[in-house]
């Protein structure tokens, strides 16, 4: 059970940041979940020689131990790759705060227990400001109110009501949903033969 | 009650509500491949869970593998192509691998192979499987752990969308293509634009379109945010879907697969066709682009920080000049391939245009036929020579290659791509790689050229 998600939040106000920006796909070439973390934004916090990139957000005090982000509009678009998600968990970050994320990235983070929070783009504006400032301390997002504070700052967001039972209990979906089996063949028991794909014939 | 199409397609396959306002969707099939699937089997064998219908799976080898020669390039290549071939053995799954005559690109492969009718939910853990909404089914991309979901339960944990109505009206002018109408919703919905809805493309220019047509259309429906594509299916997308290996006997017939007359969408978006140019990307997100008779934008007098923060990056990664003529960016390399732009019909438009012409100096160009069965088809009809005497290396090998180069088709640092894809994000062709998304066309006149240049100021070589 996870409720409250706090932490130090760092900026990252690019719109449509895709996913291969987030796991470039040279990480891709795996059969497993794990070791994930380096390629997470790898173009952005090292150069082509690997060195850190000092500019960078996540490279700078105290932004280093950030688990939340306050991203640009439209993050997470293009590609399917969970990889993106499995990689930023694997960072540590907890929860991303935008105005809109693209609906496969947000399906991905709901089954991986990252938390996307909408927020209107005053909001957004709001915590750009708020998560740029080295003193400003931590964010609160509070998963059951639906609501974020920052010292004196709160603010709501938006998140459906499955997404919100989902990352606060936690929960195997596919188990979960196997407690449906009587309802998937009773639904199978009406499908007729021509509605039957079978790649093996 | 009218409906809309989608309300249709999620009605007909929705198996039960669930707590929290989702529901569980039934998948009538669903496509894998390499790279997003293996730790959704190991995740099955980690939970002991078995494969629910076998039958209703494929999985194609498209992602890594290299298209110059059949081999894998690299053990770590060859681990993901093997690892997807012991989990189908494994599990009873039909694979097309390597060397099979049914391999090639998965969204390619699927309707080549009759596996996609009207009234259909596929999924597939790849954004592009919008790609079906042509045949008016509902096609839709997954994550890896959906894909598990939809191994071990035949369903999906699924969230109503929204719905947009995408009329395209009148007629499309000479040299326009799928291509450009896509690029054009693109550019006036915007990247995101579609978040959270699904898109139901309409009017007298979609309903123009071949079938190859409307799946360029249906598959780049992701680039403005739609978790869905759809077409009403008439007499093409019934008689494609007919006649080939696995149509027989395969048929939803509980609906007329249309919108309903007068049924309401929560947002709807008209384009005039006539006035859609070819288009070409200019930027880094596929929202960002422009007539070929068009400049590098310098931005609006009113553009907030913000905006103009992210023009100047995006100019600054292209090595462009803002208010430069887009006829004047010099090319590298010319791409001719992907889920958006290789299907026959595609390489047809472009060996019209290279037919007795040659690639500019310096420019390397490749072109990739979307499956096996395409280049066999090409190779056919002679277009494979058309290609090569041009200068394009055609490739005896069928995949993504080098729209996303997972395999050994990398973009150099600062090279410079004219390509028929879908995508021209930072490093997706290689890592400092710069894309200009255009049609096949516009591609096969820009690698003559060696720089953007309009597709219609070249008149085909007499037959």
């Amino acid at each position: 059970m996870k409720k409250t998600i706090k932490g130090i939040a760092a900026p990252l106000s690019l719109a449509n940041v895709d996913t291969d920006v987030i796991m470039p796909k040279r990480f891709l070439i795996t059969i497993t979940r794990e070791g994930l973390a380096d390629g997470t934004f790898a173009d952005l916090r090292f150069d082509n020689e690997g060195e850190v990139r000092p500019d960078f957000i996540l490279n700078k005090q105290p932004w280093t131990t950030a688990n939340i982000l306050v991203v640009g509009d439209n993050f997470g678009c293009g590609s399917s790759r969970e990889h993106a998600v499995w990689g930023m968990r694997q960072l540590g970050i907890d929860a991303c705060i935008g105005t809109s994320f693209a609906g496969i990235f947000y399906d991905n983070a709901r089954k991986n227990g990252l938390a996307l929070p909408i927020v209107s783009s005053e909001t957004q504006g709001d915590l750009l400001q708020l998560a740029s400032d080295a003193n400003g301390g931590e964010i609160s997002i509070d998963l059951e109110t639906r609501t974020i504070t920052a010292g004196d700052f709160k603010a709501p967001f938006e998140m459906d009501d499955a997404t919100q039972t989902a990352l606060i209990r936690g929960r195997d979906d596919t188990m979960d949903s196997l407690e449906y089996v009587d309802a998937i063949r009773a639904f199978e028991a009406r499908l007729s033969d021509t509605m039957r794909v079978s790649v093996i014939r | 009650m009218t409906r809309t199409l989608y309300d249709k397609l999620v009605d007909t396959h929705k198996v039960c509500d669930l707590p929290g306002g989702d529901i569980l969707l039934y998948v009538d099939f669903h496509i894998m491949n390499e790279y997003t699937s293996p730790q959704a089997f190991s995740g099955l064998e980690q939970k002991g869970l078995k494969v629910w219908r076998p039958e209703a799976h494929l999985s194609v080898v498209d992602h890594v593998n290299p298209t110059r020669s059949r081999a894998p390039h690299d053990a770590a290549s060859k681990v993901l192509i093997d690892n997807l071939e012991a989990n189908c053995t494994k599990h009873g799954i039909a694979f097309y691998g390597l060397g099979d005559r049914r391999q090639g690109i998965e969204h390619v492969v699927v309707p080549e192979q009759g596996l996609v009718s009207p009234g259909m939910v596929i999924a597939c853990g790849d954004s592009h499987t919008t790609t079906y909404g042509a045949f008016g089914a509902l096609g839709f991309g997954i994550g890896t752990s959906e894909v598990e979901h939809v191994l071990a339960t035949q369903t999906l944990r699924y969230k109503r969308l929204k719905t947009m109505l995408v009329e395209v009206e009148g007629d499309l002018a000479a040299g326009v293509t799928a291509k450009d109408i896509i690029m054009k919703v693109v550019q006036v919905v915007g990247a995101g634009g579609a978040n959270g809805y699904a898109v139901e493309f309409a009017g007298v220019a979609i309903r123009a379109q071949g079938m190859a047509g409307r799946m360029t259309i249906c598959n780049m429906a992701v680039e403005l945010g739609g978790r869905a594509a759809l077409i009403a299916a008439d007499d093409k997308a019934y008689g494609m879907a007919a006649g080939k290996p696995h149509s027989d006997g395969l048929a939803f017939d509980s609906e007329q697969w249309a919108s309903d007359e007068g049924a309401e969408f929560d947002r709807i978006v008209t384009i005039d066709a006539a006035e859609i140019p070819p288009l070409v990307s200019w930027g880094t997100s596929p929202d960002q682009s422009v007539s070929i008779e068009g400049f590098v934008p310098d931005g609006a007098a009113d553009m907030t920080p913000k905006a103009k923060a992210a023009l100047d990056r995006a100019i600054a990664y292209m090595g462009l000049t803002a208010g430069q003529s887009v006829q004047d960016i010099r090319i590298d390399s010319a791409f001719i391939g992907s889920c958006t732009n290789s299907r026959i019909e595609d390489l047809r438009a472009a060996a019209k245009v290279l037919k007795g012409r040659k690639v500019a100096a310096g420019v390397q160009a490749i072109i990739v036929p979307g499956s096996t069965l395409t280049r066999m088809q090409a190779e056919a009809e002679g277009l494979d020579k058309i290609f090569a005497d041009a200068g394009f290396d055609w490739r005896p090998e069928s995949g993504c290659s080098m729209c996303l180069a997972m395999n050994d088709d990398i973009a150099m640092d600062g090279e410079r791509v004219a390509s028929s894809t879908n995508r021209n994000f930072e490093g997706r062709q290689g890592r400092g790689a710069r894309t200009h998304l255009m049609s096949p066309a516009m591609v096969a006149a820009a690698a003559i050229s060696g720089h953007l240049a309009d597709v219609r100021s070249f008149t085909p070589e007499p037959e």
